[in-house]
C-alpha cells in the first residue's frame, strides 16, 4: 500500500479501516540466499538496498527483540557529517545525501528535518581545527560554514557566550545536518524492505553459527536452524557477544551512552548545539522536549543504563552553556550499548570466514550512518566488493596500521 | 557504583579511572617469534564479556593505587575489589 495525502484523506473520512500492518509476519523460511543478523536501522537498511539496488532474493532479517526496540530507538536522532578525516568525512556525506532523498526513497514520512548542527569553539585553536575541519568537509562535498562570535549570536542568541572558562568564540555550522524521527527510520526500511520480499523475522535469536572448514553455511535461532549462502551480522552494541559464537574476538568494547529528554517547552533551540568542551549537545524534538546527552559514562557495560555522576555532567554542562534550561524538569532518561571500537571509527568487511560479514563497531556514531551503512553493507554482501565510501572501514585495520582515529586518542575505546 | 577500596574502604567510582580489560596486566613476551600478532591481540581485541569482568581502575583522586574489580557488566554489581600490585604478585 502506497502512502499518500490522498490516501490519509480517503482514510480520515472513513474511519481509519483500511490501514494494514506495514510489514508481515512470517515464519522463517528453511533457507535464504542472504541473512541478516539484526533488525536494527543498519540491518533493515541492508536488506532493503539489497532487495531494491542489488536485485537481491531470498533475503531474511532475524530480530531478537521487536523492529525498532534496540538501539535505533535509543539515540539522539541527529544526522550530520561533519568529520575532517577522509575516510570517514566521504562515507556520511554519503550518508546525508541519502538521508536527504530517503522520505520519497521509502515512501515513508521520516521527518527529516535539516535544522543545522552547530559545533561550539571557545578558542582560537579550536576555530582553527573547525577551518581545518570544515575545510575538509568542503573537499568532500558537503557544506561548512565558520562562524564568528556574532554569527552565531545570530543562530543562537540565548547561549553563555562570557562563561569565564568558555567564552564563545565562533563555530562550526553544517546546514544540512539535523535530526529525523529514529523510530520511523526502522519501520519506514521495514515496511519498504518487506514490499520487496525480505522477510523479517522478530523474536527469533541466533544462538550459533554454522561453521565448517571455515565456511559459514547457516545460524541456529530460537525459532530452529536456517542455512543461507551469505550471513551478514549487523547488531552493533552486541557484536562481541554475537562474534564470540563464530569464534571471534573484535577491537570492541561495548560501553553505555545515556541520553535525556526534558519536559515539552516550546520552539526554543533552533538546531542541534553541541559544546563539547563541556560535555554536553542539544536538540528540540517536534514534541518540544530537549533532547541532549554528553559523554559515555566509560566503563564496559551491557546494562542500557548508566549512574548518576554522569547525569549530573550532562546537566552541569547543559546548564551553563544555556542558563534558561536550568528550570526545566527531566522527563526521560536512559542507557545505549556502543561498539566503542579501538580507533572510533566503524567496520565494513568481511571475516575470515567465508560467508559471514560483519557490519559494526560504530561508537556513538550510528544513527546518522545507517543508510549509507546499509547501503555499505548490502553492496558487499551482494558483490563481495567494498563500497567506495567504506573501503577504508577494514577489519584487519589495526594490524596493518591503518587506523582511522578522528581524536587521534590512540587504542583506548572510552576516550573516543 | 561504590568500590570497596581494599586500603580505603568503600569510595564513589567517579574518584576513579577506567582503563579496561584487567588482563592489559599481562603484556606478551616482545622477545617472541609472534610478538607482532600478540602485541596486536594485546592492543586491540577484548572478550568483551556479558557478564563477569575483571578490569583495571585507577583511584586517581585517592590514593593513586591500581584496582583489579570484578564487576557484572550486565548489573554493574561489584562483587571482589583487589589491589593490582597483589593480583601481578600472585600471577
Amino acid at each position: 500500500m502506497r502512502y499518500s495525502a490522498l490516501k490519509v484523506l480517503k482514510e480520515g473520512l472513513t474511519g481509519h479501516k483500511g490501514w494494514k500492518p506495514a510489514w508481515r509476519k512470517p515464519d522463517p523460511k528453511a533457507a535464504y540466499d542472504i541473512i541478516i543478523v539484526g533488525g536494527g536501522g543498519h540491518g533493515l537498511a541492508a536488506a532493503y538496498y539489497l532487495a531494491k539496488k542489488f536485485d537481491q532474493k531470498r533475503i531474511a532479517v532475524l530480530e531478537k527483540g521487536w523492529i525498532g526496540g534496540g538501539n535505533v530507538g535509543r539515540n539522539t536522532t541527529i544526522v550530520r557529517s561533519n568529520y575532517m578525516l577522509h575516510e570517514n568525512e566521504g562515507f556520511y556525506e554519503f550518508a546525508l545525501k541519502l538521508w536527504e532523498k530517503q522520505e520519497q526513497d521509502l515512501n515513508y514520512n521520516t521527518m527529516v528535518s535539516q535544522r543545522g548542527i552547530l559545533n561550539l569553539a571557545h578558542t582560537d585553536p579550536q576555530r582553527h581545527a573547525f577551518a581545518r575541519r570544515g575545510n575538509s568537509m568542503i573537499l568532500n562535498g558537503a557544506d561548512a560554514v565558520l562562524l564568528d562570535t556574532a554569527g552565531v549570536r545570530k543562530i543562537c542568541p540565548f547561549l553563555n557566550f562570557d562563561d569565564a572558562r568558555f567564552p564563545i568564540r565562533g563555530g562550526l555550522w553544517q546546514k544540512r545536518g539535523g535530526t529525523v524521527r529514529h523510530d520511523a527510520v526502522a519501520w519506514g526500511y521495514a515496511r519498504a524492505a518487506d514490499m520487496r520480499g525480505v522477510d523479517i523475522i522478530e523474536n527469533c535469536e541466533v544462538t550459533g553459527f554454522d561453521i565448517k572448514d571455515g565456511v559459514c553455511s547457516g545460524v541456529q535461532t530460537s525459532r530452529g536452524p536456517i542455512k543461507a549462502k551469505k550471513i551478514g551480522v549487523s547488531v552493533a552494541g552486541s557484536s562481541s557477544r554475537v562474534m564470540a559464537m563464530a569464534g571471534m574476538r573484535l577491537p570492541i568494547e561495548t560501553h553505555v551512552l545515556q541520553a535525556f529528554v526534558s519536559e515539552g517547552l516550546k520552539p526554543t533551540i533552533p538546531g542541534v548545539v553541541t559544546y563539547g568542551a563541556g560535555h554536553f549537545y542539544v536538540s528540540q524534538s517536534d514534541k518540544g522536549g530537549l533532547v541532549f546527552g554528553g559523554d559515555l559514562d566509560g566503563y564496559n557495560s551491557y546494562a542500557q543504563r548508566g549512574n548518576l555522576p554522569v547525569v549530573e555532567d550532562v546537566c552541569e554542562g547543559g546548564v551553563s552553556l544555556i542558563p534558561m534550561i536550568g528550570k526545566a524538569r527531566l522527563l526521560r532518561m536512559w542507557g545505549g550499548l556502543m561498539d566503542m571500537s579501538m580507533d572510533g571509527s566503524p567496520i565494513i568487511d568481511k571475516t575470515h570466514i567465508d560467508g559471514l560479514y560483519f557490519n559494526g563497531g560504530w561508537c556513538y556514531g550510528g544513527f546518522k550512518a545507517t543508510p549509507a551503512s546499509g547501503f555499505a553493507f548490502a553492496q558487499l554482501l551482494a558483490t563481495d566488493v567494498s563500497h567506495d565510501t567504506a573501503k577504508a572501514y577494514r577489519m584487519d585495520r589495526f594490524s596493518k596500521g591503518l587506523m582511522i582515529d578522528e581524536k587521534g586518542q590512540g587504542g583506548q575505546p572510552n576516550l573516543h | 557504583m561504590i568500590i570497596n577500596h581494599p586500603l580505603l574502604g568503600p569510595r564513589d567510582a567517579a574518584e576513579f579511572v577506567y582503563l579496561g580489560d584487567a588482563s592489559l596486566m599481562q603484556r606478551p613476551n616482545p622477545k617472541s617469534e609472534t610478538a607482532a600478532e600478540d602485541f596486536h591481540n594485546y592492543q586491540y581485541l577484548r572478550n568483551n564479556p556479558a557478564g563477569e569482568h575483571k578490569e583495571l581502575w585507577y583511584h586517581e583522586q585517592g590514593d593513586r593505587s591500581w584496582l583489579v574489580v570484578t564487576r557484572n557488566t550486565l548489573s554493574h554489581e561489584i562483587t571482589h575489589v583487589e589491589l593490582a600490585r597483589d593480583v601481578a604478585r600472585s600471577s
